[in-house]
């Protein structure tokens, strides 16, 4: 197999290809982010896209919903040259996109979000009834039972997600575009999710995928087109490549080593941080574990088991009860900030919404958690900007201007400078939550190798993650969590996918009630 | 070669490109109205009209200043008006009874500003507390207060009308109509309040703080700033400026009434705008909003200088502008 490029032009009245992207190019300004990609996605199969975050995945599939106009390049749908104004237009011809970020209306209810803009109509009022009924047929097809009166608000976000499907799913779809549908779905949403692509496909609908998990594109495609700084690199059969060989050429290096060499944790590591029946009302209960310097503390749990709000508990984002010890002393925070005076620091798993100004500058958000530092009493905006340049070295933020607003970066770099700002508080305790979501390969394995430079000066880390590969990849020990519980605490060996699973789920459930012999598993693995 | 260093003429037409148009429109409207002005009436740039305009602008301009951050804050105080007519009732009351006491007039005048501020500081708080504290939208609670404080002044005017002892107002008057270095008093106000206040939004971290939460709340509570205390003390700065246009005011007039101050929360909120300030926060400046002030004034000053629009139309012309100046810069907000 060559890294030759597969896609040659075909005369377009014989064409089997439903759609053909051709030079396609995309500039912001003067950054060009897409460099002439061709591309051609044949009806009833799963083409995924490939890359690192910032190669031009998105954009890609932007421009073929219509959501950009391509700089260069056109599309050709069933042989015929189309220019998209807008994806109202791309809708009518039958593109349909899933979006990263969910498109729907919260305070809506699940069946208006579905025919939102594609209304039944009957003696002119809006048919209720019909689009109630059609939308519950809809989620049944899905395998979901979500009430469809209820307001999107309402939902989970991984029922929000299945409603997106739904709605995409409902309109006369014949190429649907999937930017990292699965990133918010458990488990079991996502085999619903495959089945309902592999009926899709049935039926002769061509699915554009995108998604980070190489091991899910490995089960799901038919052909993957790897893109890399914007450029195509190939379009191959799935069958000619391991995930091992995809991150290869997402990369253009080899990522074997995607995890730092253990270390252990020293015999005479004092607790950094422990909880003693901390209860998150609604959320957490009854938590008891304890943290060492220099120790990865993974947490593991489905979707919904409480390991964000428990931690959101601890440093005082949420009310909550019980007893929290930094380094052996009993402390009451009562706001994230007494929390950073004590060397605790939180990285959110909502990058987006909680994490980063988008409108704003780099240097005002890299400083906006430590911003005693540099404002005393006036801020310092040439000390900000030196502080910048040395984060954007330290943390390989890969960004063409200082002077771009947060939300023009790609996601991994987004979460580099989210996790520049967190460490600019210089804690000695942080919390990781779901740290790699989203991005690519590439940056994940900074994270990884940043995380063991953390432990190797005596940080203490806990990193809650749904990707088990990550837990094992770097935790001393999990706690693994089911349904606001603390089901169990593996440690060496115990650290699989079974095992953790088995707790996750609730097959497996330890009492665990002393702290005492929590501490006992002291992560010398 | 005699070339300026690093400035040969592409770069000028470059930096010409650069200049950020859309963030100038309240100065160039600003520039509009001074050109029509001068052209409808000779003396219309005269020192003394100028002056003139400036002095009215102060009010609503001071107010609009505080009002500036609350905005930014992603917050809203319609309940100004009122405010200024409760504290301006509530400080010649004051000063009534004092001067009833036999205290010299200076020491009521002073013992008044010194009230009035902390009358001001404390209606700013409990608007904050009540918002931040209470989780209550802001629109309510300002809402609310608004109604509150115009009663309140009714009920101590008892319907009709405080006004201050002649003895006090004589003392007090020259705070309004003097001017020092040649320039009204009021006008001197006006521009430190809006320096200092400028220094506060846009050299400080408080004022860093303001933009991000305005910008993103849940982002600034999860970088540990403590929301609820910065957007209380929005609140509270409001208060304080609506304090400093009362003791400007109540010299000018000498009393106060259940119709001071009518619409001045609208007039704030408009020259806030204006002056490029979104209103869904997170982004302004203090100069956009007190280039707004003085734009608001001016349009009354050309309006009673010509004859071609009726003085009465003043609303409408203000209207026009304010949805003209929000078009003229909408570009921005898809950023």
């Amino acid at each position: 197999m060559t890294d030759t490029d597969t896609m040659t032009a075909q005369p377009p009245a014989s064409s089997p290809v439903l759609l053909q992207g051709r030079g396609l190019s995309m500039a912001f300004g003067p950054v060009e982010v897409l460099h002439a990609v061709d591309i051609d996605v044949n009806p009833g199969e799963v083409h995924a896209v490939l890359g690192e975050n910032g190669a031009g995945k998105s954009t890609l599939l932007k421009l073929i919903g219509g959501f950009h106009a391509p700089t260069a390049g056109q599309i050709v749908m069933a042989g015929t040259p189309r220019t998209f104004r807008d994806s109202i237009e791309a809708e009518a011809a039958g593109i349909v996109m899933i979006h990263q970020e969910l498109s729907l209306v919260p305070d809506l209810t699940v069946e208006e979000n579905v025919f939102l803009g594609h209304e039944h109509h009957r003696f002119g009022f809006v048919d209720t009834r019909a689009q109630r009924r059609a939308t519950r047929e809809l989620l049944a097809t899905l395998k979901t039972s979500i009430d469809v009166t209820r307001r999107v608000r309402q939902l989970s976000v991984s029922q929000a997600q299945m409603v997106e499907i739904a709605k995409a799913v409902s309109r006369d779809v014949r190429v649907l575009c999937m930017d990292e549908p699965t990133d918010v779905l458990t488990g079991r949403e996502t085999e619903v999710l495959f089945e309902l692509v592999r009926r899709l496909t049935a039926d002769g609908v061509a699915i554009l995928y995108v998604s980070h998990k190489l091991d899910e594109i490995k089960t799901i495609a038919d052909r993957v087109t790897i893109l890399r700084d914007g450029d195509k690199i190939g379009t191959f059969d799935i069958t000619d490549l391991t995930p091992a060989d995809m991150a290869r050429r997402m990369v253009g290096r080899d990522v074997s080593d995607m995890y730092p060499e253990r270390q252990s944790v020293p015999e005479d590591a004092s607790v950094a941080l422990s909880l003693e029946g901390v209860t998150v009302p609604g959320y957490a209960e009854d938590v008891t574990l304890s943290l060492r310097r220099g120790e990865v503390l993974g947490v593991a749990g489905l979707v919904g088991a409480g390991r964000t709000e428990l931690f959101e508990g601890v440093i005082a984002l949420r009310p909550k009860q019980g007893e929290v010890h930094k380094d052996g002393r009993a402390v009451h925070w009562r706001h994230p900030e007494d929390a950073k005076r004590d060397g605790v620091a939180y990285l959110t798993e909502d990058r987006k919404g909680k994490g980063l100004l988008l409108t704003k500058g780099l240097r005002e958000n890299l400083t906006l958690a430590a911003l005693e530092r540099f404002a005393r009493p006036f801020t310092d905006v040439r000390k900000e900007r030196a502080a910048l340049t040395d984060a954007v070295r330290e943390f390989d933020v890969r960004v063409a201007s200082l002077d771009v607003p947060a939300g023009a970066l790609s996601g991994g770099n987004q979460q580099k400078l989210v996790l520049a700002r967190l460490m600019l508080t210089e804690p000695d305790v942080v919390i990781l939550d779901e740290p790699t979501r989203g991005i690519d390969v590439g940056t994940k394995r900074q994270i990884y190798f940043y995380v063991a430079e953390l432990i190797a000066k005596g940080t203490a880390v806990v990193l809650i993650s749904s990707e088990l590969q990550e837990l094992l990849g770097l935790a001393h020990r999990v706690v693994v969590m089911q349904d606001g519980t603390v089901t169990g605490i593996v440690t060496g060996d115990d650290i699989n996918e079974e095992t953790i699973m088995a707790y996750a789920t609730g097959l497996r459930r330890d009492t665990i009630s002393t702290p005492n012999r929590l501490e006992a598993g002291d992560g010398a693995r | 070669m005699a070339r300026a260093e690093g400035a040969p003429r592409p770069v000028w037409r470059e930096q010409l490109a650069r200049v950020p148009w859309q963030q100038l429109t309240p100065l160039l409207g600003l520039v509009f109205l001074l050109v029509i002005g001068s052209m409808l009436h000779p003396a219309f740039l005269s020192q003394t009209n100028l002056f003139n305009v400036l002095t009215r602008s102060a009010f609503i301009g001071i107010i609009a200043v505080g009002g500036t951050f609350v905005i930014i804050a992603g917050g809203i105080d319609l309940s100004v008006g009122s405010m200024a007519a409760f504290l301006a009732g509530a400080m010649i009351l004051l000063m009534n009874v004092l001067a009833g006491n036999d205290m010299a007039p200076l020491t009521i005048v002073l013992l008044g500003v010194g009230m009035v501020l902390v009358a001001g500081l404390l209606a700013g708080a409990t608007n904050g507390l009540v918002i931040t504290r209470g989780r209550i939208e802001a629109f309510i609670v300002t809402l609310g207060t608004l109604g509150i404080f115009r009663s309140l002044v009714t009920y101590l005017a008892d319907g009709g009308t405080i006004s201050l002892n002649f003895q006090v107002r004589a003392v007090y008057r020259p705070v309004f109509f003097d001017s020092f270095l040649g320039i009204p008093i009021p006008v001197w106000v006006f521009a430190i309040v809006a320096i200092l206040v400028a220094i506060l939004l846009h050299r400080t971290r408080f004022g860093r703080y303001v933009r991000a939460i305005g910008s993103n709340q849940e982002v600034a509570r999860y970088a540990s700033v403590r929301v609820e205390r910065i957007r209380t003390l929005t609140y509270v700065i409001q208060g304080v400026c609506v304090a400093i246009a009362v003791i400007l005011y109540v010299p000018r007039l000498g009393s106060a009434s259940g119709s001071t101050g009518i619409l001045w929360e609208l007039e704030a909120i408009a020259a806030v705008i204006i002056g490029g300030t979104a209103l869904k926060g997170g982004y302004g400046h203090i100069w956009g909003t007190v280039v707004g002030a003085i734009m608001l004034s001016l349009i009354g000053n050309v309006l009673n200088l010509t004859t071609a629009i009726s003085e009465y139309l003043n609303g409408a012309v203000q209207g026009l502008i304010i949805i003209a100046a929000v078009f003229l810069q909408r570009g921005r907000s898809g950023r």
